[in-house]
């Protein structure tokens, strides 16, 4: 393991030091220490690098990540694994807004709560969330899984395209176009998978799965007036 | 941008470190706000019956002394007077309308920013850093400190333009946002007897608790009211003489995070402010909810909900508007 102090390198000599290294590199495990909320650590990786971050981190952990797993030892600033293509990121703690912005792939596993906009118009990323959702999660989501253990807030979906959103308790409010759908074989087969691969113990069968009605694809003339 | 920090000691022991302790907060926050800064510091309370006045002038040669001879013969009161850079405190035993009407008759180039039993505000423009060493702050012990740094976005760079706004006896408002309805409103407010230094937004909402305070309503109920009134983006730390207070808009447009231990409270725009605290990594850390008013402070709100705040000494009170309700999820 090769450790790397954030506090005594600096950010971008940690993250070049990371970027620097090729996708068939034996240097594959690292630590870096003294996060302390920085911004943007361990963004735009593009190795299958295992990295461990001892602490609370800032904006943007692991944003644009490709291949590599990153553990955040903490909580997560604002728009963790924002833009994620593949990979994992985990964080032991809690999330706040924006996680997994964005996300075209990867998944994105937080153990605690995440605050508003978990999954913000995610286009393929698979999130689990160990607690809570806040208000407006999954926004505007295109595909992807987003699967909440805890409860949903307000308007949960809203604006939905595609995308299967899984939640085990209370769900304050569906946001617009967001429906509750039929929990098929199908859908608790790969909710099993999320979790199994996401290390949490939950039961699927406790789960209500919810997506879009798909009224918002089209212009619907009847409501020329509101225009 | 903006950012916004406080923190609040539970351990007597820290006070003599207040200054020290909040120094890296402030610095913290200079990429989010490097235009000017200001802090409101709670420390040394006056007598019974003597109210600190918290003055600013644009020369840190200005003579405060002749200031404080004039109060003490014309208002037959005391006065005591200490000089800080551009600021001075000044402790009377005169009534406060009387020593606003004489501010304003005889030393009208003199800026009453704040004033109660405890609060000193200090702000200018320039880097945190800068001002903080102007001020000497590291070195101030206290009981608790909000604090400000300003990149401005609605009016202009200017010292009366920076926060923290003094919003009552020992009150005072920092605010990370913009408010979208606050010419309109600052009219109204005009209407009932309030006066403004400057266009900025946020001394609007300081202007607006202001006029809910001195009605007599709580502040948790300004508050509350505020969440109905102002329309715009805010996070508000709120200094109050035992604590401090916070809030978010309905949407949490702003960022916020708050933290505690056995030791202290803190909050800040993001936790790298925090980071530098004795014990922050081992600290209870969470996001204060949107519409909720959270508050610190040994005469704390009394709370209605608990919140995941729930090991904390914070008490939460969460605002659901039944319109707002209504709306939520509704219109595409």
């Amino acid at each position: 393991m090769n450790t790397l102090d954030l506090e005594a390198l600096g950010l971008r000599a940690v993250n070049g030091r990371l970027h620097a290294l090729r996708p068939e590199t034996n240097e594959r495990r690292w630590r870096i220490e003294n996060p302390r909320g920085a911004h943007a650590i361990a963004c735009g990786l593009s190795s299958p690098l295992d990295v461990e971050i001892a602490g609370h981190v800032g904006f943007y952990c692991a944003g644009m990540n490709q291949r590599a797993e990153v553990t955040v030892h903490g909580h997560a600033g604002v728009g963790v694994a924002e833009n994620m293509m593949s990979g994992v990121v985990r964080v032991k703690g809690n999330a706040s807004q924006s996680a997994g912005a964005t996300a075209h792939g990867g998944l994105l596993v937080i153990e605690g709560d995440a605050s508003s906009r978990c999954g913000i118009s995610m286009k393929g990323i698979d999130i689990v969330v160990g607690g809570s959702v806040g208000h407006m999660s999954a926004f505007m989501a295109q595909s992807g899984s987003l699967v909440v253990c805890g409860d949903a807030g307000e308007a949960l979906g809203d604006s939905i395209y595609e995308a299967r959103l899984y939640v085990r308790g209370e769900v304050e409010s569906l946001g617009a176009d967001c429906v509750e759908k039929e929990m098929r074989a199908e859908h608790r087969e790969a909710l099993e998978a999320l979790l199994e691969r996401a290390g949490i113990d939950a039961d699927a069968g406790d789960f209500r799965r919810y997506g879009s009605a798909r009224t918002l694809y089209h212009f619907d003339s009847d409501q020329a007036a509101a225009y | 941008m903006c950012g916004i920090v406080g923190l609040y000691l539970k351990n007597d022991a820290l006070r003599p470190e207040l200054g020290r302790l909040f120094r890296p907060m402030l610095l913290e926050m200079t990429s989010r706000g490097p235009d000017s800064a200001g802090v409101a510091i709670y420390r040394d309370p006056v007598g019974d019956g003597e109210t600190k006045f918290s003055l600013a002038h644009d020369s840190a040669a200005h003579d405060w002394q002749r200031l404080a001879a004039d109060i003490a013969t014309a208002l037959e009161a005391s006065a005591r007077v200490r000089a800080i850079d551009t600021h001075a405190i000044l402790v009377s035993d005169a009534d406060e309308s009387r020593m606003r009407a004489r501010l304003a008759e005889a030393h009208p180039d003199v800026r009453l920013v704040g004033s109660g039993t405890s609060v000193e505000i200090f702000k200018e423009t320039g880097l945190p850093e800068a001002v903080y060493a102007r001020f000497e702050l590291e070195a101030a012990g206290g009981s608790h400190i909000i604090g400000h740094t300003r990149m401005a976005t609605e009016s202009a760079v200017t010292t009366a333009g920076s926060h923290p706004f003094a919003t009552g006896a020992d009150l005072c408002l920092v605010h990370n946002g913009s408010l979208s309805n606050h010419n309109r409103l600052r009219e109204e407010l005009v209407r009932h007897g309030l006066a403004f230094q400057t266009d900025n937004d946020s001394e609007v909402a300081a202007a607006y608790l202001t006029w809910k305070l001195r009605q007599g309503y709580s502040l948790k109920r300004a508050l509350e009211d505020a969440l109905e009134e102002l329309d715009g983006f805010y996070t508000f730390c709120i200094g109050t003489g035992d604590g401090f207070a916070v809030l978010r808009d309905p949407i949490a447009c702003k960022h916020a995070v708050l933290a505690e231990t056995d030791d202290w409270v803190a909050m800040a725009t993001e936790y790298r402010a925090i980071a530098r605290l004795p014990g922050a990594e081992g600290a209870r850390i969470w996001e204060p909810r949107p519409r909720t008013v959270y508050s610190w402070g040994p005469d704390g709100f009394e709370g209605d909900e608990d919140d995941g705040a729930t090991a904390s000494s914070a008490q939460a009170t969460t605002v659901r508007p039944a319109a707002e309700r209504a709306a939520a999820g509704g219109v595409h």
